[in-house]
């Protein structure tokens, strides 16, 4: 924003002492430190970035969709589904678009043999091994790369085993059916569902319940391999657990594994629609920090609240009471008589 | 004694002095624990890793009256987290499993999440997070072994104790399978452990069905303390105990000295190597090990000099020994028979790359060498090796121990540094590298037991005198594990250079049916070659000429009643049991290769032989191109090798 | 905040009451701010802090004033940011001298050398902030125990720039804004005085309409003029005094007494109860248009998304409705056009029209006109060489204990707060399922648990001055002895401003909800929860 011009205009008018001036020029925001342009080359396109561009930006700069499932720009990038990967050449392997930092004179390709071998593998793998039914954008990657998830069989029935499994054991099986993830769903509280056979482990709940926004810990990748799952300690439900029901990591789960009760009903229920919600931003009203709330409204009905991913003040965060505490605009109609007191 | 070695090292140099002051029970940040209150028992095991708390905000008596009205120190979660590794053990050698009510300890006293340690402490094979009878066996069940009749051996157990992890012995024992010990030369291998107020391992290896039950017995309900292990040159390291030993240089002190006298190791010219790296200074270590041109023996082959930039400013120097690769046990063999040499080579690398501390990643399945090395450390303190002003030089270093809990991916340098940091050992995204952002995130320089010891050589010899030895791209003298159907399995040490036939013939050739099918090198991770290529010179530049590669110096034999697609198997399933399931390649790719193979086994093809051949090729295309760390890419390569050899399908 | 290299928290349990600040809070200590906060329970906050400082409930000033002591006595002030842009520094110099480190932990119970390191890493930090709520404001002297913080601000420096500054946090999305718009008793919109003939002149020209020149009542004065007499009908907007204020029984006995009182609210609160007549009203952030004003005085738009149940209108509707009823002709504007009115009369609104608001989503004001970004720093004035506007003042103030005393009789402190999951009298908080409530508790730390014989979950008579209320007990590990907690959501389990103390603040008018002198007793057969 352009704080100078504020300045030079309305310098002064300090009429009443309680009315704020404007202010002087001391005070800005740091600019930050300029960066260095590098030059990489996108299939074929010789694109200039600045230093430290990840090659995920420098391809979206170059109008390229890298296709991503663990990213989001408000989380520390774990490159663990490698769905972004491109070949870098000279590199024996592909590289992580979303955390591989663009060097000067780097040729990238994002849509070689190999790169599309290795995303519709990987597409495959998560398909043949877990409930992608609520996941768009998982389906819609599996269009683009012609994914065949039932070359590797079919998918073996749910088992509410996994969260026993023991690090580096497991039955070998005569390989007759895919291993999946597929478990009963967990549900713990009244406000949101964990339906881990939904679960393509991206970790980003863990970020968002973690150090990259809600800093309460609740949940953690336990367990490893194939058995390797987002857990609780010792898998205790989730009001045994340190959750504060911020639903951050709602906001953040790409497949849909976690999800409010609401729209989990409602789905169970068949009426889910979402061609029929319109959504809408407002304030939260619990605080004075000033969350924006996008309330999705079906049949006149909040049924899901967020916030947008990009809000400078919440980057998509909210806490239980804006993310839940909708309820009461709700009962109002049946407890119109009831009111709060006895 | 898994206690002593553990706290031994760490706890006195470790912990700052915190300052918490108000007393009562901490709860993470605003997060809530269990309400398990830990047992004596429970307090005692992470109180013998952290020491008795010093805040009641820690576990201690709540002393409001002084001390209500401040405390300092509340988030700095992670200052003390790097001993939740030594903490777990301490907790699963007492207790036998890791309790709630002891994890619940730890995490206030380490400030440490619970769901986060529950992460960690289910993330390796030798911890339980269930009950578990205090004793247990693990058998293993590996590649080596299976040349040596292990499958005999499990049927034997599961007959007497029932089936593995099922509670036995009137509750007090479990016998479980185990991936390699790392006790190849001596297979078939098993080692028990014992948990309670004094804990204890024990390898048996050789073990043969008819006495590992009573050997068991007798562990679950002894009372004495014995060594774990006990060291004999002429089952481990054949040539050491042979004449001619003399040309022996790694091995040189290998079954000759005693391992626990530091006059001993001095007798043999121990520690002439430091004064001298000390007298000449850092920067003609470092030349020196340039010029060596001295290759990394862990397995990735990286030249050391290039790792050795003090440009760098590297701030840690980590030895590695989480030597898990199938058919590896030569840093055992070094680090059981000759301690202090490692020690040493650690001193003279950290002081010369101006490093503020070493630390060794030992194994976890290596009682001997864990034991042996932290009495070596603890001597070398003593008598001014390690420590402050070594050497009356004014230079200070020191190293801490730390134990691996059944992870072979914690071998991978950036998992190695995570688990030691107390986080679940899952690979770090490279670059950055270890160089520029390692342990602690901090500059570190990663090598294996067997580099190090290279470089005694190295400053005592010479770096130009040491490259004359072995060929041009592999410069020195190499240590070998000879395994499987062989006469004589163990550690060799020959000048790079030597050829797998001639190799084979020190070992005493070919044992079993005297007929070779097959010689794995490099290991899990490495490749198959035919008898055709036993004339391949056994260097870095020779193994690739034939597509294979040299890894870690596996040289494992079958013989021709080996069932080769078992190996196959069994590798299959070491990988998917393995992979830390952090990328969806490694996580998913070693399961569908896995089940692909197993198709074939039960000859259950979806669609034709060839199109799952094709797939199984795609599978692995895929964990090579497009995993995070070595693990994943290799997964497929030893059995690609095999299926581009022989038709086994 | 996430640029900053201290943070101080005072009196403010954001964890709970301000999540989503306290994530950038945490970013910025991520980054390696030290987080001190004073606070007499340790809280979730205090949890996260460097340094916690479990102050004496309601000896914020003199914890306060021996810092700022401490600050001088170590030649750590700001010395040219005092000379150029303050007036009161000797006054103040001389009022703290008294305030000794010793002396302030005789007092607050801190010890000094904490407070010692409160002082100089404040004092030293390059950047520093200093964020207060409730702990500091819900005071019989909350005006002054602000002013003392205001002063350590203006001791170092310590305001108008990047990364440093005041933050008091709002407790509710519109607490700015309702200042912002001139509901207190002696601002019109745009903290304009009333008592300013040509301000006044202003508004009167635009609303034709003579406007009282005093000031009028702050919320605590409506209610002693109730009881005098003085006041006899009341309009009552989105409030609930009978559960909010406190000493409960009187502000029921004042209400009862009005002759008509008037309550327009989304729900049937327990002051709609009272009334003679209700106004159902829509939810003012989902259910209509508007703008509310954050804690950072940015002016953000909120947005019908529903309709409001059948009968139930928008405040503004219904305002717009009764003026008209009342012979005025204020039509039924929309939303918009009533901020375009707000925009024409307060300067600092002026330039924050509807499309800016909405496309570089909210504007910190003073916004002047379309041409302004908004202000990021509301105090950078007092950086400007020379100084744009009257310097900022030093208020040299004096400690004062709490007005409820502590004795034999009333041996423990009770203060009070909110809970995570909750909010306010509950009004709206509890429809829905929190699983992290829990049936109110009287919250007492474990020593005094066991000083009265008392088991978790056994139910005690809770007495103050004023009356009693009975609640089930819970100890905590986050109080000491001496101190128990009460939140005041759940005012049907436990009718905690039965015992609070009314004694307010004779600028701002707020009560001393922070500091009840209780006794609790045992009931004769305890009944467990």
């Amino acid at each position: 924003m352009d704080h100078e011009k504020g300045n030079v205009t309305h310098r002064l008018q300090a009429v009443n002492p309680l009315v704020p001036v404007p202010r002087g020029p001391v005070p800005v925001i740091p600019p930050a430190s300029p960066r260095r342009k590098v030059r990489v080359t996108v299939d074929g396109r010789e694109i200039s970035v600045p230093e430290g561009t990840t090659l995920l930006d420098a391809t979206r700069a170059a109008g390229i969709d890298t296709p991503t499932l663990c990213y989001l720009e408000s989380l520390t990038p774990v490159n663990v589904c490698r769905i972004c990967v491109v070949e870098v050449e000279g590199s024996r392997t592909l590289v992580p678009a979303c955390s591989r930092k663009a060097e000067d004179g780097m040729v990238v390709k994002t849509d070689s043999e190999r790169v599309r071998l290795s995303r519709r593998l990987i597409l495959e793998f998560l398909a043949s091994s877990v409930d992608v039914s609520t996941s768009p954008q998982v389906r819609a990657y599996m269009d683009r790369y012609e994914v065949h998830p039932e070359r590797f069989g079919p998918s073996q029935a749910p088992s509410d085993g996994r969260d026993q499994a023991r690090a580096g054991v497991h039955i070998t099986s005569d390989g007759s059916q895919a291993a999946a993830v597929a478990q009963p769903v967990k549900a713990d509280n009244e406000l949101y569902l964990r339906d881990y056979g939904k679960c393509i482990l991206c970790y980003k709940c863990v970020e968002a319940c973690g150090p990259d926004a809600q800093n309460t810990f609740a949940i953690a990748v336990a367990g490893r391999g194939f058995d390797a799952r987002i857990s609780t300690e010792y898998a205790v439900p989730l009001p045994d657990s340190a959750c504060v029901y911020c639903g951050n990591c709602i906001g953040v789960c790409p497949t849909g594994a976690l999800m409010f009760v609401s729209e989990h009903d409602l789905r169970k229920a068949g009426t889910w629609d979402e061609s029929r919600q319109t959504s809408t931003e407002t304030i939260c009203p619990y605080c004075g920090v000033g969350c924006t709330l996008t309330l999705h409204i079906q049949d006149e009905k909040i049924v899901k609240v967020d916030s947008p991913i990009e809000n400078g003040v919440t980057h998509g965060n909210l806490c239980v009471k804006g993310r839940f505490g909708w309820q009461f605009v709700q009962v109002r109609e049946k407890t119109q008589s009831g009111g709060d007191a006895s | 004694m898994v206690l002593r070695v553990l706290c031994g090292e760490s706890s006195s140099s470790l912990l700052q002095a915190r300052v918490s002051i108000f007393q009562g029970k901490e709860t993470f940040v605003d997060a809530h624990f269990t309400k398990d209150h830990p047992t004596a028992a429970e307090q005692q095991a992470v109180d013998s890793v952290l020491g008795v708390p010093h805040s009641g905000w820690k576990g201690g008596p709540r002393r409001p009256d002084r001390d209500g009205h401040s405390a300092v120190n509340g988030h700095r979660l992670g200052a003390d987290r790097h001993l939740l590794l030594p903490v777990l053990h301490a907790i699963q050698a007492r207790m036998g499993w890791i309790t709630p009510a002891a994890l619940n300890y730890a995490c206030q006293r380490l400030n440490v999440p619970p769901a986060e340690a529950f992460g960690v402490a289910s993330f390796y094979g030798l911890f339980s997070v269930t009950p578990r009878p205090p004793c247990v066996l693990h058998v293993c069940d590996d590649i080596a072994c299976m040349t040596r009749g292990v499958e005999d051996l499990c049927r034997s157990v599961e007959s007497q104790l029932g089936p593995a992890g099922s509670p036995s012995l009137n509750g007090k024992a479990t016998w479980l399978r185990s991936p390699c010990l790392g006790l190849c030369e001596r297979a078939p291998a098993a080692l028990m452990s014992r948990a309670g107020e004094k804990p204890a391992e024990k390898v048996v290896a050789p073990a043969s069905p008819q006495s590992l039950l009573s050997k068991l017995e007798s562990f679950a309900n002894a009372t004495i303390e014995e060594p774990p292990d006990r060291f004999e040159a002429s089952a481990s390291a054949p040539q050491a105990s042979q004449n001619g030993h003399s040309r022996l240089v790694l091995l040189r002190r290998v079954g000759r000295m005693d391992p626990a006298s530091l006059d001993d190791y001095r007798a043999y010219g121990g520690y002439e190597a430091l004064r001298r790296a000390l007298n000449f200074g850092g920067s003609w270590v470092v030349r020196e090990v340039l010029n060596s041109r001295l290759v990394g023996r862990g397995g990735a082959a990286f030249p050391t000099g290039k790792k050795w930039d003090p440009a760098n400013q590297p701030r840690y120097l980590v030895c590695n020994a989480d030597e898990s690769e199938p058919g590896t046990f030569k840093d055992r063999v070094v680090m059981e028979a000759d301690p202090y040499s490692l020690i040493e080579a650690i001193t003279i690398a950290g002081t010369a790359l101006g490093c503020e501390r070493g630390y060794i990643y030992l194994r976890g399945e290596y009682p001997l060498a864990g034991e042996r090395l932290s009495h070596a450390i603890r001597v070398a303190r003593e008598r001014g090796y390690l420590g402050t002003n070594i050497l009356g030089r004014g230079v200070d270093f020191d190293i801490e121990m730390r134990r691996g809990a059944g992870a072979y991916i914690c071998g991978e340098e950036t998992a190695l540094f995570n688990s030691i940091e107390g986080l679940r050992g899952e690979p770090r995204s490279k670059p950055p590298f270890p160089t520029q952002v390692g342990l602690f995130g901090k500059p570190t320089v990663v090598n294996n037991v067997e580099t190090l010891v290279n470089v005694l050589l190295i400053v005592q010899e010479g770096g130009e005198s040491y490259a004359a030895m072995g060929t041009l791209g592999s410069t020195g003298p190499k240590l070998f594990c000879l395994s499987g159907h062989v006469a004589r399995p163990g550690v060799y040490e020959v000048p790079f250079g030597t050829t797998l036939r001639e190799l084979i013939e020190m070992g005493g050739g070919v044992a079993g049916s005297g007929q070779l099918k097959a010689v794995l090198l490099g290991g899990a991770a490495g490749s198959f070659v035919s008898p055709a290529e036993l004339d391949t010179p056994l260097t870095f530049e020779g193994t690739r000429a034939v597509g294979a590669s040299l890894g870690s110096g596996v040289v494992m034999l079958f013989d021709d009643s080996v069932d080769l697609r078992k190996i196959l198997f069994r590798i299959a399933a070491f990988f998917r049991d393995e992979s830390c399931g952090q990328c969806v390649p490694c996580r998913l790719g070693t399961v569908r290769q896995e089940e692909l193979l197993q198709r074939l086994n039960h000859r259950k093809p979806m669609g034709s032989v060839e199109a799952e051949l094709g797939l199984l090729k795609e599978v692995g295309q895929v964990m090579r191109d497009a995993s995070i760390c070595g693990l994943g890419q290799t997964a497929s390569s030893a059995i690609e090798s095999a299926l581009r050899r022989w038709q086994l399908f | 905040m996430e640029d900053t290299d201290l943070i101080i928290l005072w009196g403010s349990n954001a964890r709970e009451t301000h999540p989503i600040f306290f994530h950038h809070l945490l970013k910025g200590v991520r980054k390696g701010a030290k987080l001190f906060v004073v606070d007499p329970r340790r809280t979730s906050s205090a949890r996260w802090a460097d340094v916690w400082l479990g102050l004496d409930v309601g000896s914020d000033i003199a914890l306060a004033n021996a810092v700022g002591r401490e600050i001088i006595a170590a030649g750590l002030e700001n010395r040219r940011f005092i000379e150029r842009a303050t007036t009161g520094f000797d006054e103040y110099r001389k009022a703290v001298q008294p305030y000794s480190l010793e002396y302030a932990e005789k007092i607050t119970g801190v010890p000094a050398e904490v407070i010692r390191q409160l002082a100089h890493s404040y004092a030293r930090a390059d950047r520093a902030q200093l964020c207060w709520t409730l702990g500091i404001t819900e005071h019989h002297n909350a005006v002054d125990n602000v002013f003392a913080l205001i002063n350590l601000a203006l001791l170092t420096g310590h305001v108008g720039r990047y990364g440093s500054g005041l933050n008091p946090l709002r407790g509710q999305n519109n607490v700015q804004g309702g200042g912002d718009m001139g509901a207190i008793p002696d601002r019109l919109p745009g903290f304009q005085h009333v008592e300013n003939d040509e301000l006044r002149a202003k508004f009167e020209q635009a609303w034709d309409v003579k406007i009282p020149p005093k000031r009028g009542w702050h919320l605590s004065g409506m209610f002693n003029a109730m009881e005098e007499g003085k006041l006899r009908g009341l309009y009552v907007i989105g409030e609930n005094p009978v559960n909010s204020e406190a000493d409960q029984g009187r502000c029921e006995r004042n209400l009862k007494g009005l002759e008509f009182l008037l309550v327009q609210d989304i729900l049937l609160s327990a002051t709609a109860q009272l009334a003679h007549v209700v106004l159902p009203a829509a939810a003012g952030w989902c259910e209509s248009e508007g703008t509310v004003t954050s804690s950072e005085r940015r002016v953000q738009r909120v947005r019908k998304a529903m309709d409001p149940p059948e009968g139930a209108w928008d405040d503004m509707a219904i305002l717009c409705n009764l003026a008209n009823r009342l012979g005025h002709n204020w039509g039924c504007p929309s939303a918009e056009e009533v901020w375009n009115e707000v925009r024409r009369l307060s300067p600092m609104n002026a330039g924050m029209s509807y499309s800016r608001l909405e496309s570089l989503g909210g504007i910190q004001w003073p916004c002047y006109d379309e041409t302004h970004p908004g202000e990021l720093f509301l105090h950078g004035r007092l950086w400007e060489d020379p100084v744009v506007g009257p310097p900022a003042k030093f208020s040299a103030v004096e400690f004062e204990p709490p007005v409820d005393r502590l004795d034999d009789n009333f041996p423990l402190r009770l203060t009070t707060g909110r809970r995570l999951e909750s909010f306010n009298t509950g009004v709206q908080t509890s429809r829905y399922r929190s699983p992290l409530r829990h049936p109110e508790m009287l919250d007492l730390s474990p020593e005094d648990g066991e000083r009265y014989g008392l088991a978790e979950g056994e139910r005690v008579i809770v007495s103050s001055r004023r009356g009693s209320a009975v609640a089930p007990v819970r100890f905590d590990e986050s109080l000491r002895p001496g101190l128990a907690f009460l939140s005041v959501h759940f005012p049907d389990e436990v009718a905690t401003n039965v015992l609070t103390i009314d004694a307010t603040d004779p600028i701002s008018g707020t009560a001393e909800f922070k500091a009840t002198a209780i006794r609790v007793e045992k009931i004769a057969s305890p009944a467990k929860v």
